[in-house]
């Protein structure tokens, strides 16, 4: 191999990217503009802000004789941070707006709700002579933050009602070591999101890799370089490379745009590093894939649609669409899983760079990386060789 | 250096049910400029091909300066230039620049490269529009730059599949011109054309080719007195039959 033509390779597959607008937008600001978008959408503006559910309360036990008790109820819901609480008079008009989207949740306190609590403070340990009732909640199945936060937070208030404020203080032989509920809901959708979509920006090199190997081949260029004594082993270093620096560049301006929204990893300036090399080597990965998908595509037009063959099983059982079931499963198999993964594991749970799953992932993705890569070249290989 | 500079020993291509060509056989020395006659489909870009080590014989065997083709592929694409039938270039990069990646290509010294390619493009008539990208070129611009990109390294055997197609006159006559210079050198051309008038100014011989098979090899003026013609392209309609422009 000679490094001086894999270097004019190198030079002239650059000049495509900042001479071509397509080539440029493609590459370069198709990914931020992604990151960007996903980023404003779920909430990455301004380090994140926190998540406000708003939560409809009718109250069918205004006007009883304990009715202190559902105003306790209520106000103690509007204290609790991240909640706005919106007033209704009967339980059509609350549903009809958490139907269009007004509310996360609707509580509906029913009628002898104060009776109830005062029946069980009369006899706290004899459930028999309790006035049972039942505090109805409807949620915003829209919502799946919504779903899964707001059913604690209604109970969380529910036992501050009854056994007051300093019930959170009890002291307990046994404790949970979980954090909160309200230093949960700081986390937007975004940042849930972030590790995956870092991983997204990447794949679509896949397409990428393999519309310029075949447009080159449509328009005669590798029968061309065929003739001269250009081996394929240095076309295929020098398209790594050429990619592999579009690669890094990339990287650098989705992680540089997010974090010009306010995205603010839980992790180390070594952790941004490792997430940053992890990408990079996923990045190999999607060359290798993009050569492959070049092979078996005649034209740059079935390339294109070849390309989603592994664009899309990576999009959705590996960034940041978990599905659950199935799909969980079918991510063991993706390389972008397991990036997403070790990102999830720096940024989100704040892991150290020393924890060992994280080095696993990389080592796992690295070794796809190579594989592809290799299967790539060899299938490239071959197809040039003489006819 | 071997004797002849290309040597095609009943060479015959197929693809599957089709016979491209047919038992060819041809010596061609060195410094000779020789042209390849036929309609399109005749076989010549196949032979080409076969030549340049893109394709591999389906029977027999050819060498360019001695090298084999099929089994000394390396060396064989070391000392050739190619220029092909549809010009392939990088439309993002300037003329010059395509002319210089395939010097680079070919290991010719970087500050002789840029040299070099300055003094083809003025020779070819290209010194003033070789900084635009070259996919805003003319047809018979970007063919001029194409052919330079096939010689910028001073290849020992240059096969030219239809380099002055689409030229116009001044464009093809300097084409003509740096043929003829490259002659001068030893420089083994082999050409295929459509133009009569081409082979009979450029061609030391030419052999017509049609169907596959070599129907004829000599000098235009041997073949003209053979065949009592009065220029080649009677010589062509005589020996096949066919107006060559016609199936063009």
């Amino acid at each position: 191999m000679k490094s001086r033509r894999i270097a004019a390779l190198v030079k002239k597959d650059l000049k495509l990217f900042y001479r071509e607008p397509a080539a440029l937008f493609l590459l370069i600001l198709f990914p931020l503009v992604i990151s960007l978008i996903f980023g404003i959408a779920f909430g990455g503006i301004n380090t994140g802000g926190e998540t406000e559910f708003r939560i409809g309360i009718v109250n069918m036990d205004a006007n009883s004789n304990n009715a202190g008790w559902s105003e306790s109820f209520i106000g103690n819901l509007t204290e609790l941070n991240g909640t706005l609480i919106n007033h209704y008079d009967s339980n059509t008009t609350g549903q009809d707006d958490l139907l269009n989207g007004g509310l996360h949740a609707l509580v509906i306190i029913p009628e002898g709700f104060g009776d109830s609590i005062e029946s069980y403070w009369v006899s706290p340990l004899d459930g028999s002579t309790w006035d049972n009732t039942t505090v109805e909640l409807y949620l915003d199945s829209g919502s799946m933050i919504a779903s899964s936060a707001v059913p604690p937070m209604v109970q969380q208030v529910l036992f501050t009602t009854i056994y007051g404020a300093q019930a959170g203080s009890m002291e307990l032989p046994i404790e949970i070591g979980s954090p909160s509920l309200i230093y949960v809901s700081d986390l937007t959708q975004w940042d849930f999101m972030a590790p995956g979509i870092f991983a997204f920006a990447a794949i679509f090199m896949i397409m990428t890799v393999s519309q310029s190997l075949t447009v080159e081949r449509e328009n005669g260029l590798l029968n061309r370089m065929g003739t001269t004594p250009v081996t394929s082993s240095e076309f295929i270093a020098a398209k790594t490379l050429a990619y592999m620096i579009v690669g890094v560049l990339q990287v650098s301006l989705v992680f540089a745009g997010s974090f010009a929204i306010g995205y603010q990893p839980n992790t180390t300036a070594s952790g941004l590093l490792f997430a940053f090399l992890i990408v990079v080597v996923f990045t190999l990965t999607c060359v290798g894939m993009g050569l492959i998908t070049a092979v078996i595509s005649k034209t740059a037009d079935i390339a294109t649609g070849v390309g989603f063959i592994f664009i899309m099983p990576q999009m959705f059982f590996g960034t940041f669409m978990p599905l659950g079931g199935l799909s969980e499963v079918l991510g063991t198999f993706m390389p972008s899983n397991y990036v997403t993964h070790a990102l999830t594991t720096l940024f989100l749970r704040g892991a150290p760079v020393g924890t060992m799953s994280v080095w696993i992932d990389l080592v796992v993705v690295a070794v796809i990386g190579i594989a592809m890569l290799a299967i790539g070249a060899l299938l490239f290989g071959r197809q040039s060789a003489k006819k | 250096m071997s004797e002849s500079a290309i040597v095609i020993e009943n060479v015959t291509k197929r693809f599957g049910s089709v016979t491209a060509v047919d038992g060819v056989s041809l010596e061609i020395k060195w410094g000779e400029i020789f042209g390849l006659l036929g309609p399109n489909g005749a076989g010549k870009t196949t032979l080409i091909n076969i030549l340049a080590t893109l394709l591999t014989p389906t029977n027999g065997g050819a060498q360019v300066g001695g090298y084999d083709v099929e089994y000394d592929g390396k060396n064989v694409r070391e000392i050739i230039g190619v220029c092909p039938q549809e010009p392939a270039f990088y439309g993002h990069l300037t003329g010059r620049e395509n002319i210089e990646i395939y010097g680079t290509f070919h290991d010719v010294p970087k500050t002789e490269l840029k040299e070099r390619t300055a003094d083809l493009l003025r020779k070819i008539g290209m010194d003033d529009h070789a900084d635009r990208k070259s996919k805003e070129y003319s047809g018979g611009m970007i063919r001029r730059i194409s052919t330079l990109m096939a010689l910028i390294h001073n290849p020992k055997v240059a096969l030219l599949d239809e380099p002055t197609v689409a030229m116009d006159p001044v464009s093809r006559r300097a084409v003509w011109d740096f043929i003829l210079e490259l002659k001068k050198n030893g420089i083994a051309i082999v050409l295929t054309t459509h133009y009569m008038e081409e082979a009979k100014f450029l061609c030391d011989r030419v052999g017509i080719i049609d169907e596959g098979r070599l129907i004829a090899l000599g000098t235009p003026q041997e073949l003209m007195d053979e065949n009592n013609a009065e220029n080649l392209e009677e010589v062509f309609i005589k020996l096949t039959g066919k107006k060559l422009r016609e199936v063009v």
